[in-house]
């Protein structure tokens, strides 16, 4: 409901900027419409049946929906509240966080939007 | 009305979520190839404010809107589970550019297409549940 009320009535639909390293790389993989908050090109449903969307959204929420309750929290339960509380279990969580997302930008996700 | 709290919480979260761009798939982009100083600033604050009121609730042992004492259940440790979990979720991460929350929030803000991620997160935590017993942690 707090993103019905933000993103109906509480957007003057400006993009966002950027930092230009971001930009340059996402362009020289396909993704120049950065209007909106996910990648139109990517995002539609009219690729809903093709294989990079499928990976991109399906495989993608089936890794954050796993990855959560394995590591027994997310970004707001572990890197927010955890490291709140100086917990070493969310610490180690969120550096696999961060080595599982560094490993997906820098390696896997070029091929992935080439499909 | 019990729940009304929740709710407008709830909101509010959704509203501060889309706002603050940590919603946006770019913005996670940019997270991870260390190109902006965004996410890492809202995260960072929200960790400082988090530590602060953590140590001010337990100081003056504030109770909480129903006046029920405020306990903080550490989460347990398990190494494995903590690290390869988290792998597997930053794997999620930077392919949907969403962790839970975002998901929610997108598909109110029009982006139905999250729909798709909603769907594959819930398999996944249906799967987890399916395989825990066989799995390391």
């Amino acid at each position: 409901m707090g993103g019905i009320v933000a993103g109906n009535f509480m957007t003057d639909g400006s993009p966002i900027v950027l930092g230009e390293a971001t930009v340059e790389r996402l362009s020289s993989m396909g993704i120049t419409d950065l209007s909106s908050l996910l990648p139109q090109e990517v995002f539609n449903w009219d690729d809903v049946f093709t294989l990079r969307l499928f990976i991109i959204a399906i495989v993608g929420g089936f890794f954050v929906g796993f990855g959560a309750r394995y590591a027994g929290g997310c970004t707001s339960g572990h890197a927010i509240m955890g490291l709140s509380l100086f917990q070493l279990a969310s610490l180690i969580a969120v550096i696999g966080f961060f080595i599982g997302g560094l490993f997906m930008t820098y390696f896997m996700l070029p091929t992935i939007l080439s499909l | 009305m019990k729940y009304a709290k929740f709710l407008l919480l709830g909101i509010s979260f959704g509203i501060l979520l889309i706002k603050a761009e940590v919603v946006s798939w770019f913005r996670i982009q940019e997270m991870f190839l260390f190109d902006s100083f965004h996410m890492y600033g809202v995260i960072g604050s929200a960790i400082v404010v988090g530590a602060i009121s953590i140590q001010i609730i337990k100081k003056f042992n504030l109770k909480s809107i129903d006046g029920e004492p405020i306990v903080l259940k550490p989460k347990p440790l398990k190494k494995v589970g903590n690290l390869v979990g988290g792998i597997c979720f930053g794997l999620g991460w930077a392919l949907t550019g969403a962790c839970p929350a975002p998901l929610f929030a997108l598909t109110g803000a029009g982006y139905s297409i999250m729909i798709l991620a909603i769907i594959g997160a819930t398999i996944g935590t249906f799967t987890y549940g399916l395989v825990k017993n066989r799995l390391p942690h």
